[in-house]
């Protein structure tokens, strides 16, 4: 912290006095059922050029309680109880308009999602510049000067003309580095940093969250991080306080949360949680690998060109390539958004006709099929999509969802397709009361294994999860891999596994392609290819994986 | 004719899509924005609105029950007369009671808007839903002529519909029907686009289902919602639509009591009998407004 | 010019002759005949040798494709034909009831304007949600309330009990007071809701936090953040709005006895006058589908978002 001194000259007592203190917290929201509370007693610290990380999953209160700090919750929430003191003074019974002096230059706020935090119409410049013409920081052209040296700053190239430049002409990346010079420009004490990185690709989150690290180094600035990730929390805090349910589960230096956790939950966030180093100990039980005995699937140099509108010229989204991959086993393609790992996953499903290339699943190439020999083929493999909140119709109840896959084969009789639906939720771990609801009652978690359900309802050889766990908090998605894991052992399924979260990959997968651009960069088994990265984006990939740091910076 | 659907056609300019953005990881919802959706408790409004639409109801179905008065034979020594305990709001100038007039409208007006409604989600619907089925060429051409029928202004097409058909109330309804089939069918075809572009019609499909099992089980239940909605909304605009066009001559010939025609006859005697004009007019907002609310309870229950 | 624009111009044109076709045939569908009502008169005492002689003149009695090639040629060099009743051409009634009908819908539009946005204004400054709610429910009653019925009440309080407009012999500008709001109430309310609707979505948008993060008041947050994005997309429903000011003009002239486009058509639709009826429809969807293409040609000037797709196409 010797930077800090020497930019700020404060006596060491005072620099220890805390930016951020939250003593007894409560907040509620007023909803069509009364009041509902949903932060309560929390209660904590953030030091000069500290980060404290609020860990929790959805329905934690950690944004929640984020908003209340900087008095932006949502309108029909209400600071019940409690104290928010900054620098001192407690602030949490203030105006809208006393806290508009506050915001922006002692506190500011690195917002989640950086595609929609900036507006779309206005230049990048002109959105840099207005926090400082609020403040009333200088003149139009020291304002002007100060905007590019801001965004000269964050790491972003040719700053003269990003500040032109509009929100869409950037990448996610860039909006998220647009987005904390503008909460750097007055150097607050404290930035309220809320999922800074989920909406990003993990080699971008690495560069990110280093540029947050960089900064609050120089500027001495407390960062309060809130994040489901407890990988990120563990690499980039000194202090970690996990939320459950509105309440502080326990918190602590980062260190001995991570060595010692004391409460159940955090026990249990921490063995989920796939970023935290969490190999297996013992390998997977594999079958014995013998070369092309018998493949589920085979991928031949398969190309996936895609028309741009209406243009000529064609945009490559698979380029060249080649997998097989063993019955029993699972195979993950890995890769970040653009890839091509969707698009090569919709392939060999039967969704796309590739370009080029040849599909085997189960010895049918799919690239020849087509009208009914393609929907009798459909039995074979089925596809788990991302979301669960978009892939079960709404309107239908859980039981319809189950048992349509079998009134599209050989029609069974009414009490065989009842049992079968019933067997298969007993299998994906669902009690039989859900069978007359629709989705919209069931969790996250629960609709997921629903979408499980129907998709081996048909009895198929080969399952493709595309990102199938990505949008599930940790705990669920430990649980869900759990049971993807149980039904492979005992239904002798193969595979497909489409993710970007290569520590989720690495404990469930036998073997990888890597993807790039979409390039197929590595391939092999998961231990070699993690183990010995034959590409430097393979090995910048592993390194940008977080929880691997286990110690707080210094 | 006002602009009660433009707020429904709005939503059917193709040009309000490319606004949208979609963000990655949006996946993870925001559990803020969930709970500001949800703070609507109970709802009097609508209440009151159902209460409206049943009373006209029972109106249009069985006047003699709320009035002992005849809609269209006067007494002669009764013109003209303001309301009073006899004649709760007065009389016209024919000495026919006016709440009977009301009363007995209320069935003309309704069964033309639920013609108009009828003719409109039926042709516009079915033209919606093959177009955003087939795609390609017919829905091109299905969708080209929509956009024909929504560059003639309304007012005129239906006018000219009334004279090829010739005026009353039923062809009036009609003309007005024939109006709203483009905004049906813009509706329906963005509704089913949406919906076929879903994950659960894709995993339909990829569970093997045919293409009209998927459609009837799938695309239909779920684009129709939306549809139904916007129907109940169409009611309350063909209510105002076809008194405008009675009002203007095209629609029941009089001495039929039909509220658009109610006002035009009373406004011959707007400086002696405010009654004949402003009664009629706040019973078509009532029952417009009502319509108006219960669509949009509609509308809520499916986000 | 991008292939985008050429496009965009090529479909208007299209949409524009389909319109001219589904006009013509319908309005040859009609069932009465202009010159039979007109000319049937038995005080004018015409015989049916005379008739069969101004159909000829009128060209009533060639085939019916020829007719429609004729009107197609005529209508492209702008010679709209005769009018049957009154006996001249219908571009002249149309430059003679053009007038006072765009001093009607111009006025009638700008006020609605004033009023949306008033009304938009208020709902989103309000401090108490009740008040925001009722502000928002205003345009609901707008939009519920039948235009020509608005009219006739505006007269009787304003003209009868208030004796403040004179209902005979009123001045120019007084006569123009009580329809430019009948007019302008009903167009109104949608423009509102829309407004409304918009700004209630775009103050939930992350943008507009980091903005109040950056200590933004409410007020700049609207001014400088709101207000542009919440109007943009209203432009798109220009078109449209043209078509129900030209219904509400209709109507307007018809309760309040004025002369103008709504009169003609009205005039015309008794007399079965199939000339002036189709220059009419032609006109006005010209009017709708220019409108329409401004839109959408203008919207990437305004929205930065739609300038580099269009930059990629051209």
């Amino acid at each position: 912290m010797s930077t800090v001194i020497t930019f700020k000259p404060v006596s060491t007592a005072h620099s220890n006095a805390p930016v951020l203190e939250i003593g007894h917290l409560a907040v509620g929201y007023r909803g069509s059922d009364g009041f509902q509370r949903v932060v309560h007693d929390v209660s904590l610290r953030v030091r000069p050029g500290e980060v404290v990380a609020l860990v929790g999953e959805s329905g934690s209160g950690k944004t929640t309680t984020a908003q209340a700090v900087i008095g932006l919750l949502a309108e029909n929430g209400r600071l019940e109880a409690g104290a928010v003191r900054l620098n001192g003074t407690d602030i949490a019974g203030w105006s809208q308009k006393q806290l508009d002096t506050i915001r922006g230059s002692k506190i500011s706020l690195i917002p989640q999602d950086p595609t929609s935090s900036l507006n779309p119409v206005k230049t990048i410049g002109a959105q840099v510049a207005e926090v400082l013409q609020i403040h009333r920081r200088g003149s139009r052209a020291e304002i002007d000067a100060r905007v590019v040296e801001l965004l000269a700053r964050v790491g972003l190239s040719r700053p003269e003309l990003r500040a032109k430049q509009y929100s869409h002409e950037l990448s996610g990346g860039m909006r998220q580095r647009v987005l904390i010079a503008i909460a750097i420009a007055l150097r607050p004490a404290l930035i309220i940093a809320d999922e800074p990185t989920s909406a990003l690709d993990v080699t971008v989150q690495k560069r990110i969250l280093d540029l947050i690290d960089e900064l609050r180094r120089e500027y001495g600035t407390a960062v309060l991080l809130v994040t489901h990730d407890l990988g990120v929390a563990a690499d980039r805090a000194n202090h970690i306080v996990v939320l459950k349910g509105g309440r502080i589960q326990e918190q602590g230096p980062t260190s001995e949360i991570l060595a010692s956790p004391r409460s159940e939950y955090t026990r249990k966030l921490l063995a989920d949680a796939p970023s935290l180093g969490k190999i297996r100990a013992v390998p997977r039980a594999r079958s014995p690998r013998i070369r092309g005995s018998d493949d589920a699937i085979v991928v031949q140099n398969l190309v996936q060109d895609f028309s741009v509108g209406g243009r000529r010229e064609a945009f490559r989204a698979v380029d060249d390539v080649s997998f097989t991959v063993q019955r029993g086993t699972t195979h993950a393609i890995v890769g970040e958004s653009g890839s091509g790992k969707t698009t090569t996953a919709r392939g060999i499903v039967g969704f796309q006709k590739p370009t080029s290339g040849r599909i085997l699943v189960d010895g049918v190439d799919v690239t020849t099929l087509r009208g009914e020999n393609l929907r009798r083929f459909r039995k074979t493999i089925q596809l788990v999509y991302q979301n669960p909140f978009a892939s079960l119709d709404p309107q239908q109840t859980i039981f319809q969802i189950v048992e349509e896959p079998l009134l599209n084969f050989d029609p069974l009789p009414r009490d065989d397709r009842a049992r079968k639906v019933h067997a298969i939720l007993e299998r994906v771990g669902l009690p039989q009361s859900v069978l007359t609801r629709k989705p919209r009652a069931l969790s996250g978690g629960q609709r997921q294994r629903v979408a499980i359900a129907r998709a081996l309802v048909l009895d198929p050889q080969v399952l493709v999860l595309d990102e199938a766990v990505s949008a599930l908090d940790v705990t669920v998605q430990a649980q869900i891999l759990e049971l993807l894991e149980e039904l492979q052992q005992a239904l002798g399924l193969t595979y497909l596994f489409i993710s970007h979260d290569l520590a989720v990959v690495r404990q469930i997968s036998d073997t990888v392609s890597v993807l790039h651009n979409g390039r197929q960069v590595d391939s092999g088994l998961v231990e070699d290819v993690f183990l010995r990265p034959g590409s430097a984006y393979t090995r910048e990939l592993i390194s940008a994986i977080p929880g691997q740091r286990n110690v707080s910076p210094r | 004719m006002t602009g009660l659907n433009t707020i429904g056609r709005s939503l059917l300019r193709d040009d309000a899509d490319i606004l949208e953005s979609s963000s990655p990881g949006s996946t993870r919802v925001s559990s803020n924005a969930q709970r500001l959706k949800s703070i609507r408790s109970i709802q009097p409004g609508l209440v009151l609105a159902w209460f409206v639409m049943a009373v006209v109801v029972l109106w249009a179905l069985f006047p003699q029950w709320f009035t002992g008065y005849s809609p269209t034979a006067g007494v002669a020594r009764q013109q003209l007369r303001a309301p009073s305990a006899e004649h709760w709001l007065g009389t016209d100038a024919l000495g026919r009671d006016v709440l009977a007039r009301i009363i007995y409208g209320a069935g003309n007006s309704l069964s033309g808007a639920f013609v108009a409604v009828g003719v409109g989600l039926l042709v516009g619907t079915t033209l919606g839903i093959v177009a955003g089925s087939a795609r390609g060429r017919i829905d091109g051409a299905i969708m080209r002529g929509v956009d024909v029928l929504l560059s003639i202004p309304q007012l005129l097409l239906s006018l000219s519909i009334v004279i090829l058909l010739g005026f009353g109330i039923v062809n009036a309804a009609i003309a007005v029907g024939v109006t709203s089939i483009a905004s049906f069918a813009r509706l329906a075809r963005s509704e089913v686009v949406r919906v076929r572009a879903s994950d659960y019609v894709e995993a339909a499909f990829g569970s093997g289902g045919t293409f009209t099992r998927v459609l009837l089980r799938h695309i239909l239940p779920n684009s129709l919602t939306s549809v139904i909605a916007f129907a109940a909304l169409q009611l309350g605009w063909a209510i105002l639509t076809i008194s405008t066009l009675g009002f203007l001559g095209y629609g029941a010939p009089p001495p039929t009591p039909e509220w658009g025609l109610l006002i035009a006859e009373g406004r011959n005697y707007l400086a002696r009998a405010w009654w004949l004009t402003t009664v009629p007019g706040i019973v078509v907002i009532l029952v417009v407004l009502s319509a108006n609310r219960i669509s949009q309870s509609f509308g809520k229950a499916r986000a | 010019m991008s292939r985008y624009v050429i496009g965009r111009i090529g479909q208007a044109a299209l949409v524009l002759w389909a319109a001219f076709t589904v006009s013509f045939v319908l309005l040859q569908a009609l069932p009465g005949d202009a010159i039979l009502i007109k000319f049937l008169n038995p005080e004018l005492g015409l015989g049916p040798e005379q008739i069969a002689e101004i159909r000829a003149s009128y060209a009533a009695d060639s085939p019916l494709w020829m007719q429609y090639f004729t009107t197609a040629t005529n209508f492209l060099t702008g010679h709209f034909g005769y009018s049957i009743h009154a006996g001249v051409p219908v571009g002249d009634l149309l430059l003679a009831n053009l007038p006072p009908t765009l001093w009607l819908a111009t006025l009638g539009f700008l006020l609605s304007l004033v009023l949306a946005v008033t009304l938009a204004a208020l709902s989103a400054l309000s401090p108490f949600s009740w008040l925001r709610s009722f502000i928002q429910s205003i345009p609901a009653l707008f939009i519920s309330t039948p235009v020509f019925w608005l009219g006739i009440l505006l007269i009787q309080v304003f003209s009868f009990q208030l004796r403040l407009i004179p209902v005979i012999n009123p001045g120019p500008w007084e006569a123009l007071i009580l329809p430019v709001v009948t007019l302008a109430v009903p167009i109104s309310a949608p423009l509102a809701q829309i407004l409304m609707r918009n700004i209630d979505h775009v103050l939930t948008e992350p943008f507009v936090a980091v903005a109040r993060a950056k200590g933004a008041s409410h007020r700049w947050v609207l001014s400088k953040h709101v207000a542009k994005n919440a109007v943009l997309p209203t432009l798109t429903i220009g078109g449209i709005l043209f078509g129900e000011l030209l219904a509400g003009a209709v109507v307007t002239e018809a309760v309040f006895g004025l002369n103008g486009i709504g009169g003609l058509t009205q005039r015309s639709v008794g007399d079965q006058d199939i000339a002036v009826l189709q220059a009419i429809v032609v006109f006005s969807a010209t009017a709708f589908v220019l409108i329409n293409l401004t839109v959408d040609l203008l919207y990437p000037v305004f929205d930065p978002r739609l300038r580099v797709r269009q930059g990629a196409l051209a």
